[in-house]
């Protein structure tokens, strides 16, 4: 079977044309050592096949961005049997620029002329035999979103020849003697090599030989990097895009329109923050448009099913009766956001399912722990792990159509002078945010980042942004301290808390960009594509690839590590099964205890009360999902208060720990910025792991652990004694002064340089 | 000769250099920025950089300090 590769420009529809000659046949793997998908799949068409290979999208063959060199790599040493090449017809000139450089390659190159409907609908012409006879490959128009054609260029690309040798729309002749080089080394592509050769390409030069006959044509013609990327322009514009006519434009456009509003000089930012919070409340708002709280400001609020007399089934959220069950996933005192349904009608099925389960395991008679390692290991974990994926897929979705749409482009245009500041770029802002629904998408969405040290920097904090699931340890223990201690403000300790989270991320990530992951702020020379309409397949390709992604790490690593904590907190040393009353005893207990004297300068440390392990092990259960904290508060209450109950808010838990440890209001403060700043969640970590670079995601674990209690001592102390800020403050000032000398040169540490493997 | 972080909004001209080095001036030749083309800055970002020019037929945006290494002249 004849292998094609697929490459183009970012925008040029390339996706789009890889599904509609795959089909479901694609799937995505990992380029070896980089995290930039190699998506393949296979074209089938009566007696035809042929295996096509996604190349991430490039504007150049030049070694600048890690998409440049595996591309290329994947041309020159994957040795394909043709390119198709996918050129966005509306934007000719610029996108044959990549055509040139791929034709200088011994290798068959079809050109897939896309978008040709939208050319004809503005007025223009083109005449694709004309550019075929032209460029002298074929060239076949094509609708990629339409799927017109698609057929037909299949057909011309099977039917190449499987010999082609390359050739350059430049000048060679100087080159001839790096040429007649790369043919005696018996290199693949000896044109296309000799051309980047004389580009002062980094890939090549890492050859001797080849570096010094650079050096060689240098001497005799001098530096002919500007005049190549020149000539290829010149030739291009003289010779080939005249095959294209353009009509008259008319003044503006409605996507002209639309972005005079988006961009707009004052409006533009507050748009931004209305889009933005638009997406939020449709992914996570429990009171869809404020109906239920407008009903309730006008005096008559809305019912929920409690209020009007409908019993839960055992100890779940289920309703006895079925049909009220299905209702209240839609409505229950307000109506509830596409996000937030989604979630009730997984969990409506879950918590049918798991209720099913244990009423199932009791009727076995199974022993105790079987059953609890079946109902609370198992089922708990997997139902707390999948809970999460409509949210995430809602949140998905819609960043999905803003980044299809175009829009996301100008968001990073519009930002990009304020997060300059902080040594990122523009495009670092849309995963930041995303971190306030969940860190998964966040950190995937990463890669729209080009630089490999402002990237893993944003993976970095991208937790700092508070997710979803961690509000529930701010409401409860926020609660707790205003019953406790007597503030009488829950909604500004939560802010403030948000807040703070946010500070510590800008404060990280410039201590980062000035030490360790130390760079330029990456060049923002970035295409602002057309604005389009986003096709409802490919978005629904998109999801489904994220869907499959995270059900197999829900079931593997996430899975692993939950039944281990669930195996810690109900056994004891002895092996004997502990019921969750006894959890004081079991090993997880004792680990807590042992840990537990670290969390002293938190404030939740050696200073509390023989129960003061309860915090160390919260955090520790944070990990599997950040709702963990307050579900083991509710769990070790039932140890202070005989026949607890758990309540909803988990405030009432927090205010039994508050009595029966001892802790201090500026220690629950330490607790909760504590957890919002240490390792995420174990799903997180295994995204973390995936999307950093090789060798950095055990240094990202101890980044998160040494941040987390650096801001919690800083929170205990500042709150506990007012004047340690000064200390903290002369702190801060003593570290910039040694970062900053040592950036200026001033002072050295040779030892430290060499220890360290980053 | 004008630079092209100098242009107004709704000017036009030729690009005559490009100076700068290494991945900036790289990545602007292979985004079409070369001499002869014809650049038009269409807005300044609401914050007043980064800026928006057209060439080629398509948008593109870049930051004041790239544009910097775009020398122009008056277009036709």
């Amino acid at each position: 079977m004849k292998t094609f590769a697929l490459a183009g420009n970012p925008n040029s529809g390339k996706t789009t044309l890889f599904n509609a000659l795959t089909g479901s046949t694609a799937h995505v793997g990992n380029w070896p050592g980089v995290t930039v998908d190699k998506r393949e799949g296979v074209y089938k068409s009566g007696g035809a096949r042929a295996n096509i290979v996604d190349l991430p999208g490039i504007y150049s063959l030049s070694p600048y961005t890690p998409e440049e060199v595996i591309a290329r790599n994947f041309i020159l040493e994957g040795r394909p049997d043709g390119i198709i090449n996918i050129v966005d017809a509306t934007n000719l000139e610029r996108n044959l620029y990549l055509t040139t450089q791929l034709l200088e390659m011994d290798v068959p190159v079809i050109i897939a002329l896309n978008m040709m409907d939208e050319v004809e609908a503005s007025g223009d012409g083109l005449d694709a035999a004309e550019l075929e006879r032209r460029v002298g490959v074929p060239v076949v128009a094509v609708s990629a979103l339409k799927k017109r054609n698609v057929a037909r260029l299949m057909e011309r690309a099977l039917a190449m020849p499987a010999e082609r040798k390359g050739r350059s729309v430049l000048d060679t002749g100087r080159l001839q003697s790096a040429v007649d080089y790369y043919e005696k080394q018996g290199k693949s592509s000896p044109l296309f090599r000799a051309v980047k050769l004389a580009e002062g390409d980094e890939e090549e030069l890492k050859d001797g030989g080849a570096a010094a006959i650079r050096a060689d044509i240098c001497a005799k013609y001098g530096d002919p990097e500007a005049e190549i990327a020149d000539a290829r322009y010149k030739y291009i514009s003289s010779r080939l895009s005249s095959v294209k006519t353009r009509a008259a434009r008319p003044a503006a456009t409605r996507a002209d329109r639309a972005d005079r509003v988006l961009t707009h000089k004052i409006w533009g930012i507050p748009i931004f923050i209305v889009i933005l919070f638009a997406v939020f409340h449709l992914t996570f708002s429990e009171d869809l448009f404020f109906i239920g709280a407008i009903a309730s400001a006008a005096g008559s609020p809305l019912p929920s099913f409690a209020d009007m007399g409908f019993a839960k089934l055992g100890e779940s959220d289920i309703y006895a009766n079925f049909g009220i069950a299905l209702a209240s996933c839609f409505y229950d005192g307000a109506v509830f956001s596409p996000g937030v349904t989604l979630t009730n009608l997984l969990n409506l099925v879950l918590g049918y399912a798991s209720y099913g389960i244990s009423v199932g395991t009791e009727a076995a008679g199974a022993a105790p722990w079987a059953a609890g390692l079946i109902n609370d290991g198992i089922v708990g974990g997997i139902t707390a792990v999948l809970g999460f994926l409509p949210q995430i897929l809602t949140l998905f979705l819609c960043f999905s159509v803003l980044e299809d749409t175009g829009y996301m482009a100008r968001v990073a245009f519009i930002l990009d002078r304020i997060f300059r500041r902080f040594g990122l770029s523009g495009r670092a802002f849309m995963p930041m945010i995303m971190g306030f629904g969940c860190s998964l998408p966040a950190m995937i969405n990463t890669r729209t980042l080009a630089d490999e040290k402002e990237r893993t920097a944003t993976i970095r904090v991208i937790p700092f942004f508070s997710c979803g699931a961690k509000l529930p340890i701010l409401t409860a223990i926020a609660g707790g301290i205003c019953a406790t201690a007597g503030f009488a403000n829950v909604d500004l300790i939560t802010y403030s808390m948000y807040l703070l989270g946010m500070i510590t991320a800008v404060v990280a990530v410039i201590v980062m960009r000035s030490t360790t992951m130390r760079g330029e702020v990456p060049p923002f020379i970035m295409e602002l594509p057309a604005y389009r309409l986003p096709g409802a397949r490919n978005l629904m390709l998109h999801l489904w690839d994220k869907t499959e992604h995270f059900v197999k790490k829900a079931f593997t690593v996430i899975f692993a590590s939950t039944v281990l904590v669930w195996f810690l907190q109900s056994f004891g040393w002895n092996w004997r099964y502990l019921g969750a009353e006894n959890m004081q005893q079991s090993i997880l207990a004792s680990l807590g205890q042992l840990v537990q004297p670290l969390f002293t300068p938190l404030g939740f440390g050696s200073q509390l009360n023989e129960y003061g392990w309860v915090f160390a092990v919260a955090a520790i259960t944070g990990l599997i999902a950040k709702e963990n904290v307050i579900a083991t508060f509710s769990v070790l209450a039932a140890m202070f208060v005989a026949g607890f109950e758990g309540t909803e808010d988990g405030v009432a838990e927090a205010v039994v720990m508050i009595e029966n440890t001892g802790i201090t209001w500026p220690a629950l403060i330490a607790f909760i910025m504590f957890n919002m700043t240490t390792v995420p969640c174990f799903a997180a970590c295994a995204t973390a792991k995936a999307e950093l670079p090789k060798g950095r995601f055990a240094w990202t674990v101890l980044f998160w652990i040494v941040t987390s209690f650096i801001v919690g001592s800083v929170c205990y102390t500042v709150l506990s004694w007012w004047w340690t800020i000064f200390l903290w403050l002369a702190a801060a000032a003593a570290a910039s002064a040694v970062i900053i000398l040592k950036n200026r040169g001033v002072i050295k540490f040779p030892s430290l340089r060499k220890k360290r493997v980053e | 000769m004008k630079k092209l972080c100098d242009f107004s909004v709704g000017e036009s001209g030729r690009v005559t250099a490009v100076c700068g080095t290494g991945a900036v001036r790289r990545r602007l030749l292979d985004m079409g920025v070369t001499p002869g083309a014809e650049v038009t800055l269409v807005k300044r970002a609401p914050l007043g950089d980064p800026l928006e020019v057209t060439l080629r037929g398509y948008s593109l945006s870049l930051r004041k300090s790239e544009a910097d290494c775009v020398q122009t002249e008056a277009g036709v």
